[in-house]
């Protein structure tokens, strides 16, 4: 494969195409991933190019995806698992949260639980209940996994292979309404680390951070500012748990100003910790409390409300000028 | 919903026979269970026409003995809990047979994945007893490697242990290897989605596992009428595979039928559900008391079934065993009690930092931030002799 353009979602397929290639002991698994390539087509072909044995067709059973994953995973392969969508991860939680998560530590770190769980989260694509949701923070809560999200194609690509060779649990929440959304891959690029946090614009009076589908959203917001004279610098975390708070320290260190944007309620979410966390750090460089923008705490709405629920570019300029303004 | 569906039902007897087995209760159907025996209570060898066995006086010595010195480890874990030693205990008081008589069945290269009264299997794969006892101390959360023996770490989660069996058994079929996996569990278990979701992958992939049912009755203070209302062995046939209950006290019946299962597995036949029939004869844990529910009626019934005095019976009647034989077990026994009893009182507490330790295989930065603030911490209490490194 050469430098190309490539959709999110393309970029992942490429991705597990090539784990599948390098390594025999990596599988595919979820419901209607074989044939149909998965509902959004993440797994398009794999089944038809590697057979049944590598990209599994499973029963409708969240908990026994994940829970055979894990007893794969003690025999030495390497699953990658599909949840189909977000709201319906719940059934494997237990599997995840007091199986895989923390078997590691129980076994005194004897075993290793190299399982990639793949969420397609998020709203914004007009779905039915239970498909728009941002668990995340349900997920980064657990000692004993690592959560991750790409925003771009390059990422995914490359997020995905490093995540396959973790030998940790890791939960790969892929923004759905990105799926996409085209940019460039380059396999022969030398990635940087899995955890670490991308400065996806500089700017020198508030820092933006987000990860993942509200990445598009702050560089939006962050051009759009642009044209009122203000200077803001995007962060793309990237890794949800762990979270490279040196690179957030180091931009508000610079800027004095932050607001944290995510889709998932503010009440709780990964917004918090960063506040908290950067308060912490940067307690005298700030110029403005640390603001969050994000869901309500209100079941995620229906299709037709949902872009009054998600954080779009006039909520966050909002909290910019809230930041500016102190 | 139809007229006819909310009509009272009619017995169905269509056919002219009178199966007056389907008007029975679950409680009817548990005293009188349809099972395999090799072995009665009496210590009188019987044949069952699809399950035989032949073993050496040597073999059946060993059957003996293991379920002797099992039994003595868990009477001796059960003492130090009450004596402040251990945090709680989980007996396997009365489920010796079921426990040895499938453990002994296997290969060393099958795999187990048990729950948390394993004590005996663990026993038979060689895990040493004491390792048990580190997370009923509460020093680890399980802290053998599983590598070792093919003995998995114990579950407390109740049934999530037999889908990491199914999985691991997809393995082995992938493989192409001819071991098998045994997943055990008891009876309030299979109330659980996670055993019904095993059952259906097992199936569909043709997994070569056994699923090992104790039905020990109990599930705390939950009687099996309260989770089943037909008997459990019968559950296998609805995922299309067999099912088989067995005398779970008989260690002959539990041994043959466990290991015609696990064959059956390895010849890519995929699975098979055991159910052991048995008691509990203690607590579910030193946690509760089983006289607040269940009448000791039904408890003494089950005393005249022990698994080790049948044995016992059958060695003495055809002269396999001598006074001396019995004696040098009890001494052996007593040996291990108290090599038992040492090595739990001279079990170390674990380092305050081991908090941090195995959180991660790839390591992290936030357990190793929080790791170097808490040894700060515990270095800034001058009067600690040992604070400054960092331990207890």
């Amino acid at each position: 494969m050469a430098v190309q353009k490539l959709p999110l979602a393309k970029a992942i397929n490429e991705s597990l195409r090539k784990a599948l290639e390098t390594d025999p002991k990596v599988l595919i698994m979820g419901e209607d991933v074989g044939k149909l390539g998965g509902v959004f087509r993440v797994t398009d072909g794999l089944q038809k190019d590697f057979g049944e044995g590598r990209v599994i067709d499973t029963p409708l059973a969240e908990s026994g995806i994940v829970g055979t994953a894990i007893g794969l995973a003690l025999r030495g392969y390497r699953p990658v698992v599909e949840i189909q969508f977000d709201g319906f991860v719940f059934p494997a939680y237990d599997q995840i949260v007091t199986q895989l998560a923390k078997m590691h530590a129980r076994a005194l770190g004897k075993i290793k639980m190299p399982v990639v769980i793949r969420i397609p989260y998020g709203g914004g694509i007009g779905a039915v209940e239970h498909h728009s949701e941002s668990p995340e923070a349900l997920f980064a809560h657990v000692a004993g996994l690592k959560i991750v999200s790409p925003s771009t194609s390059s990422d995914a690509y490359w997020m995905m292979q490093q995540a396959i060779l973790s030998d940790d649990p890791v939960i790969f929440f892929e923004p759905k309404r990105r799926y996409w959304d085209k940019s460039e891959v380059d396999p022969e690029a030398i990635p940087g680390p899995l955890h670490k946090a991308r400065v996806a614009l500089s700017g020198s009076d508030l820092t933006l951070a987000a990860y993942g589908p509200m990445v598009k959203v702050c560089l939006e917001a962050a051009a759009a500012a642009a044209e009122e004279g203000k200077s803001l610098e995007v962060l793309d975390l990237r890794s949800i748990s762990p979270i490279d708070f040196d690179t957030v320290q180091t931009s508000v260190e610079k800027t004095g100003r932050l607001v944290v944007v995510h889709e998932a309620p503010v009440f709780y979410g990964s917004g918090a910790e960063i506040a908290a966390r950067i308060t912490e750090r940067c307690f005298y460089q700030l110029e403005a409390p640390v603001l969050r923008v994000g869901g309500f705490h209100a079941p995620y709405p229906p299709a037709r409300l949902e872009d009054e629920y998600l954080p779009g570019l006039d909520r966050v300029l909002d909290a910019v000028d809230r930041s500016l303004a102190y | 919903m139809t007229v006819e569906s909310t009509a009272p039902r009619k017995p169905r007897r269509s056919s002219g026979t009178k199966r007056t087995s389907a008007r029975r209760t679950p409680q009817q159907q548990s005293s009188e269970p349809q099972l395999v025996q090799l072995l009665t209570p009496e210590g009188e060898r019987v044949e069952h026409p699809e399950y035989e066995i032949d073993l050496t006086p040597e073999e059946l010595r060993g059957l003996y003995r293991d379920m002797v010195l099992t039994r003595r480890f868990d009477a001796e874990a059960t003492s130090l809990q009450r004596q402040g030693e251990l945090g709680l205990w989980a007996s396997l008081l009365g489920q010796e047979a079921a426990q040895i008589g499938s453990g002994r069945a296997l290969h060393d290269d099958d795999y187990v994945f048990p729950t948390y009264r394993e004590h005996g299997v663990a026993w038979v794969r060689g895990v040493d007893p004491t390792n048990l006892l580190g997370m009923f101390r509460g020093v680890n959360h399980g802290g053998w490697d599983p590598g070792t023996n093919n003995f998995h770490l114990y579950t407390i989660v109740i049934g999530s242990q037999t889908l990491h069996a199914v999985g691991y058994a997809m393995g082995v079929a992938k493989d192409g290897a001819d071991s098998a996996v045994i997943a055990y569990f008891g009876d309030g278990a299979s109330s659980q989605g996670d055993v019904a979701e095993s059952f259906t992958f097992a199936a569909v992939y043709n997994a070569p596992v056994v699923f090992f049912c104790q039905n020990n009755q109990w599930a705390i203070s939950e009687p099996t009428e309260k989770q089943m209302r037909v008997p459990l062995y019968q559950r296998a046939q609805g995922y299309g595979f067999p099912g088989v209950r067995v005398d779970g006290n008989d260690v002959l019946a539990c041994l043959a039928v466990t290991r015609s299962a696990l064959e059956r597995a390895r010849r890519g036949e995929g699975p098979m559900l055991v159910e052991a029939f048995t008691y509990r004869m203690g607590a579910h844990t030193t946690s509760d008391d089983p006289t607040k529910y269940r009448a000791d009626e039904e408890t003494e019934s089950w005393r005249a079934k022990d698994p080790i005095l049948r044995l016992r019976r059958l060695l003495e009647r055809e002269g396999h065993a001598d006074e001396a034989y019995f004696t040098g077990l009890e001494e052996e026994s007593e040996a291990l009690g108290k090599r038992v009893r040492e090595a739990v009182r001279a079990m170390p507490d674990p380092d305050r930092l081991a908090i941090f330790d195995h959180v991660y295989a790839d390591g992290s930065a936030l357990v190793d931030e929080e790791r170097a603030q808490f040894a700060a911490y515990q270095a800034s209490f001058a009067d600690s002799a040992d604070s400054a490194e960092g331990g207890k």
